[in-house]
């Protein structure tokens, strides 16, 4: 029997797309479907559906106000029902009926009416459609907000002119692609709920951000402003604009005592200009490009960290965690004739200080995403130790990151335990606002449908016990499914080096 | 920034909102929607809005409309035969609602209203005989925004028809619309049986004159104090008229008497207009027409003056670029129908009586009114706010002296900006009736129906060319 493929188009509807992507997920669990899509119909969007056999006469005329409802099902009696349900989801999302939980929001129809209904808001935080971003971002800053854009996909043209015009009103502009901060103790968008400290902290990464202050948090210290800048801000087309703006700004923080700074290597012109900086900054800094040595002219007053548990422990004066790596790989059972460790991180940071964890400790990595240290290769490598981001660009087309949606990491785990090479299986969970509510679910319902005879699992978590998933309880539910928890991701690599070591 | 919690508004996904606002951070959530415009027109788009250029003389032509509405004095002061104050009203010449339309291109309702006008008018024995004079292009047709007037649903304005005058003291210029027929089987909705015609009749020769001798007895009836009362009452002068109709009646009532020699005579029409709860629509598009044609060709200014639909095209005009009409398919209204009919039997959406959410009524003072939420099938009484909330951010002020006691006593949103329809993707809200999509059988329900996006990108664009010209 050929399936049918039956389109609906919602003219002047829009739901941003993660919202899009659960509801199609749900509707994917209705019987008698094989694929299903919600998307707005943009043309890169009306693109993927027709790759994915999804598109039809209906939704080919959907424009970018539109929304397109896509199914492919066995009858069209089951594309009918998934319609429906899709529909029903919707309606539910826009009758105000929001999943997720919470205190309650104020809402508006447009940024400058926010602005009259809430007079005091100092800063916007950006989440549309990269196309988009910067058009919004702009009038916020002409609105005297200072600016978070989660979004990704602005022009680095469009980053550079926002800095600018930002650093012309004294705002500031965190991002694009910024997905954590940390603001007098607020956690924006990505972020931990750990302390307040002396320490800020200055990141072109989320989760080296995140990672850093919780491993802070666990050292007894804690953040007085995590700031994020984008992952561009370094390169010489945007100048470093706003990791200089937020060094003169927590050099003038009274609250802030020391600066981490945790990002790739500047450009050659903007690596003077910071280094400038750093030299005349009045407070210690420690620096970290991770993966990436010293970089030459970088001031001898500032201290250098080549990971981000050796950032956060010249932080705080010594080492922010505690783990004998021998020991615990010595509590795994290794598979026979399994010699490789595969590594499948949903945060990107944590993936790169892994692959200079293990390399250091004379490990051959390759990666998706490789550090200097390692070299490319993508899913399907057969016989390396290799460490996959599933953040990137790759596994997030059309998709939601898997710090949102865990489910993504379930077809590679699946796949990396049933592999006869594999000795040892690394992973990354990451707790806190924004993230999935219960991340450690699609792990450990994996790890218990694979079965025990397959590889051993280290994981670390990044959270702390006052984030919404609770770190406790996620700890232990990995331990319960036989995972061996490191007490930081740096710490985890090392397990895994030494478990590639006993092997020999 | 580094000093206090700070105070977010988050544009995007709602669950950052939520997170903040369970940690006790101020927050405002903006429901974004991508903005009407690509390309080159949000280039044009972003002229049009930057303060420190082109976006200044814009907001400042805008503030002159606000002000010329603000300013208006609308006062109903008469009611007369339509070809003595629309002198272009003569033989074989038909007004309608909308953006202009030909016979050919006229849905079933408005071709219904133009043959039983043609037949009231004596152009033709019958109504057969009228459809084929309308289609042999002895008829001309205008639409009533041409001719300082409006009309409900078909709109139809012929030259025996009896009009209201309403005139707007503080500029002098005066407005007209048709008396309201009441429900049922009307000719706004496209009936035009003998009973139509002869309610039409009695309109023109008998109720018409009498309510002009009281209007001109009485000195007139000022209307926004009116309104005002009305919008506390729970009328929005769009689907719910019943309190602005009760204070009209009550205001006329006692000079209607003293103009009346003739008790039975007196009691059909206080019967008549007292039996019909949208007596006052009528009144009030009036009203809004002497209103926005003031604010009409204010160079650079890009507020919407006339919106309106023929059933087949919904047409907007904006101040800055004077006469042009952009229009774009009418859509189907969403509602409710009265039992026995569906969405199968619906007329797209049509009428003149668009006019009053051009004015910061209707659809855009939902929240004064949440019956009608429920009855137009708009959602639950308390989203009503949500919709006036959501015209707010699309308007250019608010309208301090027509308040709404459940937002606080909020003004109405008015002066629709073409810029922030483009801008949001937020289009006006219209509350509607629905016609039954044949001649003849009248309304089949209320709901409400967007105005396409496509005008107002349109006239973005248009005005974009204009201002960047000057």
């Amino acid at each position: 029997m050929s399936a049918v493929v039956v389109n609906e188009v919602r003219r002047g509807f829009y739901l941003d797309s993660v919202a899009l992507m659960r509801v199609s997920a749900a509707v994917r669990e209705t019987a008698g479907v094989e694929a299903a899509s919600l998307m707005i119909g943009t043309p890169s969007n009306l693109e993927i559906l027709a790759e994915a056999g999804l598109l039809a006469d209906a939704g080919r005329a959907a424009g970018p106000n539109d929304l397109v409802l896509a199914v492919r099902a066995t009858d069209d009696a089951a594309a009918g029902a998934a319609l429906a349900a899709a529909v029903e989801r919707l309606d539910g999302l826009a009758s105000g009926a929001v999943e997720e939980g919470g205190g309650r929001v104020a809402h508006a129809a447009t940024l400058e009416q926010a602005m009259t209904r809430l007079p005091q808001a100092r800063l916007a935080l950006i989440s549309v459609p990269g196309a988009y971003a910067a058009r919004e971002a702009r009038r916020a800053l002409r609105a005297g907000l200072h600016v978070m854009i989660f979004s990704d996909n602005v022009s680095i043209e469009d980053e550079r002119a926002l800095k600018l015009e930002a650093a012309e009103r004294g705002l500031l502009v965190m991002g694009p692609d910024c997905g954590t901060a940390l603001i007098g103790g607020t956690p924006l968008a990505f972020a931990n709920a750990v302390p307040r400290g002396d320490v800020g902290l200055v990141a072109a990464s989320g989760t080296g951000m995140q990672e850093v202050s919780v491993l802070l948090a666990r050292a007894g210290a804690g953040v007085s402003h995590g700031i994020g800048v984008g992952g561009r801000d370094l390169y010489d087309a945007v100048g470093g604009l706003s990791t200089l703006a937020a060094l003169d700004g927590l050099e003038a923080d009274p609250g802030t005592r020391s600066i981490v700074l945790i990002s790739k290597p500047p450009g050659a012109d903007t690596a003077a200009r910071v280094a400038h900086r750093l030299a005349a900054c009045t407070k210690p800094v420690v620096a970290c490009f991770l993966g990436h040595p010293a970089p030459p002219g970088l001031p001898p007053s500032v201290r250098y960290a080549s990971t981000l548990h050796e950032a956060a422990s010249l932080a705080v004066g010594r080492s922010v965690t505690t783990c004998d790596a021998e020991a615990l790989a010595g509590r795994l059972t290794l598979p026979a004739n399994a010699g490789v460790v595969r590594g499948l991180f949903t945060g990107g940071t944590l993936c790169a200080e892994a692959q200079v964890v293990l390399a250091r400790a004379g490990v051959a990595v390759a990666s998706n995403a490789p550090v200097p240290a390692a070299r490319a290769a993508s899913e399907g490598a057969v016989g390396v130790n290799l460490l996959l981001d599933l953040g990137a660009d790759e596994y997030t087309l059309g998709r939601p990151h898997p710090m949102i949606e865990p489910v993504v990491r379930v077809e590679p785990l699946r796949a990396a335990l049933a592999d006869p090479s594999v000795a040892v299986v690394l992973l990354d969970v990451v707790l806190g606002h924004g993230a999935h509510a219960d991340p450690v679910a699609a792990v450990v319902d994996t790890i218990a449908a694979a079965g025990a005879a397959g590889p051993a699992v280290v994981a670390s978590v990044c959270g702390t016990d006052a984030d919404p998933q609770g770190l406790g309880g996620q700890v232990r539910r990995l331990e319960a499914a036989g995972v061996v928890v490191a007490p930081s991701n740096a710490d985890a690599a090392a397990v895994a080096a030494a478990a590639l070591r006993r092997i020999g | 920034m580094l000093g206090a919690r700070p105070g977010v508004v988050n544009v995007g996904l709602a669950g950052f909102a939520s997170d903040l606002a369970a940690q006790g951070v101020p927050v405002v959530g903006v429901d974004w929607s991508p903005p009407a415009a690509h390309g080159a027109l949000l280039d044009v788009l972003d002229r049009l809005e930057d303060p420190s250029g082109l976006g200044a003389r814009v907001s400042a032509a805008n503030g002159i409309a606000l002000e010329r509405m603000l300013a208006a004095d609308p006062v109903l002061v008469d009611v007369r035969r339509a070809d003595e104050v629309i002198p272009a009203l003569g033989e074989h010449v038909i007004l309608h609602a909308g953006p202009p339309i030909g016979w050919d291109r006229m849905c079933g309702p408005m071709r219904g209203a133009v043959a039983g006008a043609i037949v009231l008018e004596g152009w033709a024995a019958d109504l057969e005989a009228a459809a084929e004079l309308a289609a042999s292009g002895a008829v001309t047709f205008h639409p009533n925004h041409h001719f300082d007037a409006v009309g409900p649903m078909t709109g139809i304005t012929t030259r025996s028809m009896a009009v209201m005058v309403v005139e707007n003291r503080a500029f002098g210029n005066r407005a007209y619309c048709t008396l309201n027929e009441g429900l049922g089987k009307v000719m706004r909705f496209g009936g035009n049986d003998a009973e139509v015609r002869a309610r039409l009749r009695w309109l023109a020769d008998d109720l018409g004159p009498a309510l002009a001798e009281a209007l001109r007895a009485s000195g007139g009836i000022a209307l926004k104090g009116l309104v005002a009362r009305g919008l506390s009452m729970g009328d929005e002068m769009h689907q719910r008229n019943v309190a602005c109709t009760s204070l009209l009646l009550r205001a006329l009532a006692p000079a209607l008497a003293r103009c009346s020699a003739d008790a039975a005579r007196l009691a059909r029409a206080l019967d008549f207009m007292g039996g019909n709860d949208q007596f006052f629509l009528n009144v009030a598009m009036a009203m809004g027409k002497a209103i926005m044609d003031p604010v009409r060709g204010i160079p650079s200014s890009s507020v919407v003056t006339a919106m309106s639909r023929n059933g087949t095209d919904f047409g907007i005009r904006v101040s800055g670029t004077g006469e042009r009409w952009f229009t774009a398919p009418v859509e189907m209204p969403r509602g409710l129908y009265f039992p026995g009919f569906t969405e199968a039997d619906a007329n797209p959406d049509m009428g003149d009586s668009t006019i009053v959410e051009t004015i910061g009524l209707g659809g855009f003072a939902m929240a004064a009114a949440p019956a009608v939420a429920g009855f137009v099938g708009a959602g639950r009484a308390s989203e009503a706010a949500t919709y006036t909330h959501a015209m707010a951010a699309i308007s250019t002020g608010r309208n301090p002296e027509w308040t709404i006691p459940a937002l606080d006593f909020a003004g109405v949103p008015c002066g629709i900006d073409v810029r922030r329809v483009v801008a949001s993707g937020v289009a006006p809200t219209i509350n509607t009736g629905i016609a039954h999509r044949e001649p003849g059988i009248g309304q089949v329900g209320a709901g409400v129906v967007r105005a396409p996006l496509a005008c107002f990108t349109q006239a973005l664009e248009a005005l974009g060319a204009e201002v960047g010209d000057a």
